[in-house]
């Protein structure tokens, strides 16, 4: 594939190949010399129209460990507002030399549009677009699964057999809709649990089994609880009444995280809310993979780029 | 001048000439008269000139987009004869002066009648009353009010407004959109909205309006008209307020008889639109509801966009579709050769009704000796390839560009002038000269 837009876009087979290549990553960032030539002469462009340091950070480490040049766009909403296009702002980072655009945008299709339309000849990457997707994160997410739960043995393995909760704001959440197409992709179970108003309407098609509380869930003594960052004018803006409620309700605390399996694990995408879609105690447990997703996203994104970089079609 | 007709089947069913003189049909018959232009339509149907309820023809404030004149023209090649120009100009049509103004510019480029439509509220802002007596009793003789684009929200001006507006036996043509739940809806709210990952635009919020609106009508005993009805569920509310006596009528557009919400699935602007495209029931659901009166009309709600607003992200896009051009032949295609309805009835949907709602004399009955010579000839079985050729507005944002679309208008006679001859429109200066 040229560009990574959506997990839509795998089939089982290239998924694995990329998480495969992941671990190859990984080895060389556990070496004394942690860079791979692969992008020499290469520049990667991180255009954001949206902040998101974490994974920007992200995203420039991994292309710096591939040897590529990195260069940082970033903006606070679009530059529609001071009269250039979004074509044209692209069009002007590619004419300086983008090799690869790695695009976060706060609208929702962005990436897909980006691609569709060939305003640009460079490999688009999308980092998040609006409330649609996330595959980079999805991806990383696949990896810290199998990692966990497969050990040593992970490369060449599927997801069968493994159940996942997904928790809260299914509705706003592009890390959600990635990782219910992607987990799907790669053979594992999924459930979600949510309140009506974070659900959205109509998605017999991501064929998950659809709960109402965490509590529920966690009866079913789920391999993974992926927790999901709540923004708060959610509450505002009468999607749930109060803090405290949501987290009575959907929060990982510590009495649902001693009713899992000891094997269990916890996610969340950060950045998090404390006390409110997880408790402290759930994030800084043994079971928690917060910290190892982060680590993982270097090494997934390093993977990415690799694939990327081998296919311009 | 002398215009005789050769051979065309009178709304598609026996074939007759027609003799036009001047800007009246003078005879029908089996005719021997001699005249000074004569076009052969055999093959061809005779319709009665289009109407179209609903359109925006941009001007002022919005010519780069469309213009009246280049609006006009996208009608008569769409077999259109008389237009109804929406309110939303800027400034906006809420003033005598200001439809007169669109009226004598439509007059001045001859292609069709242009009919302005009266805001509701001054500014579109929906909380006071328009001039509405002021434009109803202009030298326009506004009879239609629309704040369309947007809808008249509050629930009591909207009772008030249909009380003063049938004052002056005019109507209300809503556009309903409950503001509040489709807020910053996008598209269709279900399947695809959930898929994408953009803001879902919910039937409810048409089908609580028009409900709500259907009510205060009756109670108030005044005309509403509803446009663009998008819902299987709206079908259903318009049916019960018309079984109850309630004085509604409705319109559907071409788009939402044809396209489905899944085109928005790779993010193509070109099918952003408002209210936005559904899903395949409800498309089944209008074109039964045309077919048995539910709907009384089709209207274009030719929405004409510049390029730059449509080759953007979805997001930044416009909403709206032109349609003008390809109206007759969507229809057609979705209505006729579907077995929904036979040509009588597209005259019906597309220029008896229209008129009767928009008050235009002239079109109450077509094709019979001694009423305006308002006609237009289409060739039903040319069949072809829709591009943007076929388009002669200011904006090329149809969402037809690459179907299969059947029916060609070889002529449009607008008031005994030719517009559109031998399948192709006339110059202005020819239209305007005649």
């Amino acid at each position: 594939m040229k560009h990574l837009i959506s997990t839509r876009d795998f089939t089982t087979d290239t998924a694995i190949a990329i998480l495969d290549t992941a671990i190859d990553m990984v080895d060389v960032r556990s070496r004394d010399v942690k860079k791979l030539p692969t992008l020499r002469g290469k520049t990667v462009a991180n255009v954001f129209f949206e902040d998101s340091t974490r994974t920007r950070l992200s995203f420039e480490a991994a292309a710096l460990a591939l040897s590529a040049d990195v260069t940082t766009f970033t903006t606070q909403g679009s530059s529609v507002s001071k009269g250039e296009s979004l074509k044209d702002t692209l069009q002007t980072l590619e004419a300086m030399g983008a090799d690869f655009i790695v695009l976060r945008h706060s609208h929702s299709g962005v990436a897909t549009t980006v691609a569709n339309n060939n305003w640009v000849d460079a490999h688009i990457i999308n980092a998040g677009d609006g409330t649609h997707e996330h595959p980079t994160q999805a991806l990383l997410d696949a990896f810290t699964i199998r990692s966990r739960l497969r050990g040593d043995d992970a490369r060449g393995k599927d997801l069968a057999g493994i159940s996942v909760v997904i928790v809260g704001d299914i509705l706003h959440s592009r890390v959600a809709r990635s990782n219910a197409l992607l987990l799907k992709t790669l053979g594992a179970t999924v459930t979600l649990a949510a309140p009506r108003t974070l659900l959205p309407r109509e998605i017999e098609g991501w064929d998950a089994t659809v709960v109402s509380t965490l509590d529920e869930a966690i009866e079913t003594k789920p391999d993974v609880v992926m927790t999901l960052r709540v923004q708060k004018e959610r509450m505002t803006s009468g999607f749930f009444p109060s803090e405290s409620e949501f987290s009575a309700l959907w929060g990982m605390n510590h009495s649902r995280l001693s009713r899992l399996p000891s094997t269990s694990i916890v996610m969340h995408p950060g950045p998090m809310n404390r006390g409110l879609e997880i408790s402290g105690s759930v994030a800084d447990s043994p079971q928690s993979t917060v910290t190892e997703q982060v680590a993982n996203g270097v090494a997934l994104r390093m993977a990415v780029l690799y694939t990327l970089m081998g296919d311009s079609r | 001048m002398t215009i005789l007709i050769r051979g065309a089947a009178l709304l598609g069913k026996e074939t007759a000439d027609i003799l036009i003189d001047g800007d009246t049909i003078r005879d029908i018959g089996s005719l021997t008269a001699s005249a000074d232009r004569v076009i052969d339509a055999h093959g061809l149907i005779a319709l009665p000139g289009l109407v179209d309820l609903h359109a925006h023809l941009r001007e002022p404030g919005g010519e780069g987009s469309e213009t009246i004149l280049s609006g006009s023209r996208a009608a008569a090649a769409g077999g259109f004869t008389t237009v109804h120009a929406m309110a939303n100009t800027s400034p906006v049509a809420d003033t005598a002066e200001l439809v007169e103004l669109v009226a004598e510019r439509g007059r001045h480029a001859g292609y069709v009648q242009v009919r302005p439509i009266g805001a509701v509220t001054r500014n579109l802002a929906g909380e006071q009353l328009a001039d509405i007596g002021g434009m109803a009793h202009s030298a326009a003789a506004v009879t239609v009010f629309s704040d369309d684009g947007k809808c008249v929200g509050d629930s009591l001006v909207m009772r008030r407004a249909l009380e003063y507006v049938a004052t002056f036996d005019g109507v209300i043509a809503q556009h309903a959109q409950d503001p509040r739940l489709a807020i910053d809806g996008v598209v269709n709210e279900g399947r695809v909205s959930s898929e994408l990952g953009l803001r879902g635009w919910p039937r409810v919020a048409e089908e609580s309006i028009i409900a709500r609106d259907v009510l205060l009508a009756e109670y108030v005993g005044a005309r509403l008209h509803i446009c663009h009805v998008s819902t299987a569920g709206s079908v259903d509310v318009i049916r019960w307020a018309k079984k109850r006596g309630i004085s509604v009528t409705a319109e559907v557009t071409p788009h939402h008889l044809l396209l489905t919400d899944d085109r928005a699935l790779a993010y193509d602007p070109v099918y952003k639109v408002n209210p936005p495209l559904r899903t395949s029931e409800d498309v089944e659901e209008l074109r039964r509801a045309v077919a048995d009166g539910t709907i009384d009309i089709v209207a274009t709600d030719h929405a004409p966009h510049a390029n730059s607003t449509k080759d953007c992200t979805w997001h930044d896009a416009s909403f709206g579709m032109v349609g003008l051009e390809s109206a007759l032949s969507v229809v057609q295609h979705a209505l006729v050769d579907t077995g929904h309805i036979g040509w009588i009835d597209v005259a019906r949907v597309l220029s008896v009704t229209p008129a009767e709602i928009g008050r235009v004399d002239g079109y109450a009955s077509p094709l019979t000796v001694g009423c305006p010579a308002n006609i237009t000839l289409v060739d039903p079985a040319r069949s072809e390839s829709w591009s943007t050729s076929r388009l002669h507005g200011g904006s090329t944002n149809s969402p037809f560009v690459g179907f299969t679309l059947p029916g060609h208008v070889m002529s449009t006679i607008f008031r005994g002038i030719e517009t559109v001859s031998d399948g192709t429109l006339v110059a202005p200066e020819l239209v305007r000269n005649a």
